[in-house]
């Protein structure tokens, strides 16, 4: 038999409807390849066994002739949704064993339509990191090689990594401020974020409310479409879910973008670009030119100010959000002499140094004096980045960029200069300010023969125009070059 | 790419370090008060470039969806899960949180 883990998830589904393989034959080959990929440290907790039980009744019910979206899928998610008797960490030691008694919407979605789970996936802390190393339970490696051990970008690392590497056939994830993007840029995937509200957020552990938005990471564009699908949603327990139907997305991977009219934001070219990551945008435009779409110049005046205004709506709503982590009701309890020194304790030890870092420029930003200069000004400044992209609807359609502002870089690298590693979501925290949907395709290797990826932006609800460019993207690209197997 | 680093006009003290986590319920030994505010200051002063935009006029945005808060029927709609609740807590009793004594 073929590999079944070298699979698309379009594929795998095909196959199983076609009786060539079950889901317990399919999910088997992917518990294999988790079990030898340890090194790669994509999972925090396995459910191998759960896994197999899922599989085996997925092919009794598709027997009797029910067949959800993701039936018999062996999935990964990502350790910040909240799974139904499934311990949930969000990549912190202050959860403890916290065994949730309820599913995150997301998750529910995905299990109603017949996905089997084979485990919770690493990420950074709170998905508080753009490299997977703020984990409290170990980095994430990249399947991708130079050398030495390279970091799969963050948060949301451990997704990235097992869909790189083939050990599930798609992954959950979270993107605050490019966490989806940014993994699938360094680990050669696909991953989308789509417009805010479209996944629910009830069950997902919060970091900043404003800003995460839940999407998949994938191996294809069109596997991206077929799992956003299940994912997305109106869902009454979260007010900010939008009411909307989910349309097929899947049939858009694959249509004309003849006409489509592209937009080029000048800003993006930035001092210090790589010329590998410059040229692949450039191939980028005359792939797109030649599939018949129109390329406009266009300027988004304010993206160097959108950083800066992130670094303080995040972590103020951060601060806000992990307050609740008090050591009373779950999680870690570390015992002081009063009330206050417990607090005090438990969340010095069970927040690790970047949480910490952060929910202290939140509670800085928002303190008396300091309100108005840092939070309200960040806000305004949010109003200005959207106000951009408005002016620029007015002339295209999507906007293609790069998703990130280098490749994979090595573990340690970039830890000690918290500047440094923020400035990775320099190309991707625009669409979280605004609320749009934005899209991660691999379309080349850089001269390390690390992936890099380029990013479309579409109008807030318009993810039919993203997979549509997207799709007509990697068509061009033809990205089918795989990590070696060294971690076997 | 490399963004310059300027020191903050209104930059953080030790003090303020010490005052911003008692805020935070963070504990801070006091030899890692100058090393934090430091570290802070790195931060604080490449956000000061906000002061650059003209927000003259500017609503803050203050939702990323456009659309008003839903209202629901003021109804029951979930409840009787006592021992749902308690199934994580440090510490329970007979169908309580226990928590340290915070008043005498």
């Amino acid at each position: 038999m073929t590999d079944l883990t070298k699979m698309t998830l379009s594929g795998a589904l095909d196959g199983m409807a076609k009786g060539e393989f079950s889901s317990v034959e399919l999910t088997q080959a992917h518990i294999d390849a988790c079990k030898a990929s340890t090194k790669l440290n994509a999972f925090i907790t396995d459910t191998h066994d759960l896994a197999l039980e899922q599989a085996k009744a997925s092919d009794a019910r598709r027997a009797s002739g029910t067949v959800g979206k993701l039936e018999g899928a062996p999935l990964g998610i990502k350790d910040l949704f909240c799974t139904e008797g499934v311990k949930t960490t969000a990549g912190s030691k202050i959860l403890g064993d916290f065994t949730p008694t309820y599913e995150s919407t997301v998750s529910a979605n995905m299990k109603a339509d017949g996905m089997v789970m084979l485990g919770k996936l690493n990420l950074d802390e709170f998905a508080m990191g753009s490299s997977n190393e703020t984990s409290a339970f170990g980095p994430v490696i990249n399947p991708w090689r130079k050398d030495e051990d390279l970091v799969p970008g963050g948060s949301s690392g451990g997704s990235a990594s097992a869909v790189a590497a083939d050990l599930c056939l798609g992954a959950t994830a979270t993107d605050t401020g490019g966490s989806i993007r940014q993994p699938a840029s360094f680990t050669g995937t696909v991953g989308i974020k789509p417009t805010y509200g479209r996944c629910s957020r009830w069950g997902t552990v919060a970091f900043a409310s404003s800003l995460d938005q839940a999407g998949p990471i994938a191996k294809t564009v069109k596997d991206s479409a077929i799992l956003l699908e299940s994912m997305a949603g109106y869902d009454a327990k979260d007010s900010t879910s939008i009411n909307a139907d989910v349309p097929d997305w899947s049939a858009s991977c694959g249509q004309s973008v003849k006409g489509m009219r592209i937009g080029i934001p000048k800003e993006y070219a930035i001092d210090g670009m790589p010329a590998d990551i410059q040229a692949l945008w450039d191939q980028g435009i005359e792939w797109m030119k030649a599939a018949g779409a129109e390329i406009v110049p266009i300027t988004l005046p304010h993206t160097k100010y959108a950083l800066p205004a992130y670094y303080v709506v995040a972590p103020a709503e951060a601060s806000s959000n992990l307050a609740r982590y008090d050591g009373m009701r779950y999680g870690l309890r570390v015992d002081g002499k009063d009330l206050t020194e417990t607090y005090e304790l438990t969340r010095t030890e069970g927040f690790g140094d970047e949480v910490r870092r952060r929910i202290m420029i939140g509670t800085y930003v928002l303190s008396a004096g300091y309100y108005d200069a840092y939070y309200l000004r960040a806000q305004k400044v949010r109003t200005r980045i959207v106000q951009d992209f408005e002016n620029a609807w007015e002339t295209c359609d999507a906007i293609l960029t790069p998703t990130a502002p280098s490749a994979a870089f090595a573990v340690g690298r970039k830890v000690s200069d918290p500047v440094q590693m923020y400035l990775n979501d320099i190309f991707t925290v625009t669409t979280n300010l605004a609320g749009l949907p934005g899209i991660s395709v691999p379309a080349g290797l850089d001269k390390n023969g690390l992936p890099l990826g380029l990013q479309i932006i579409g109008r807030a609800m318009d993810e039919a125009t993203v997979f549509k460019a997207a799709a007509a993207l990697e068509d061009a690209a033809g990205f089918k070059a795989k990590p070696e197997k060294w971690w076997v | 790419m490399a963004q310059e680093k300027s020191k903050p006009k209104n930059g953080v003290t030790a003090k303020d370090v010490k005052k911003i986590a008692k805020l935070s319920r963070l504990h801070v030994e006091a030899d890692r008060l100058e090393p934090i505010a430091e570290d802070l200051n790195g931060i604080l002063g490449w956000i000061e470039q906000l002061a650059e935009v003209d927000v003259e006029g500017v609503e803050p945005m203050t939702s990323a969806v456009d659309m008003a808060a839903p209202l629901r029927a003021d109804n029951v709609s979930d409840g009787g899960k006592r021992d749902d609740v308690l199934k994580n807590a440090p510490k329970s009793d007979d169908g309580f949180f226990v928590v340290p004594r915070s008043v005498e």
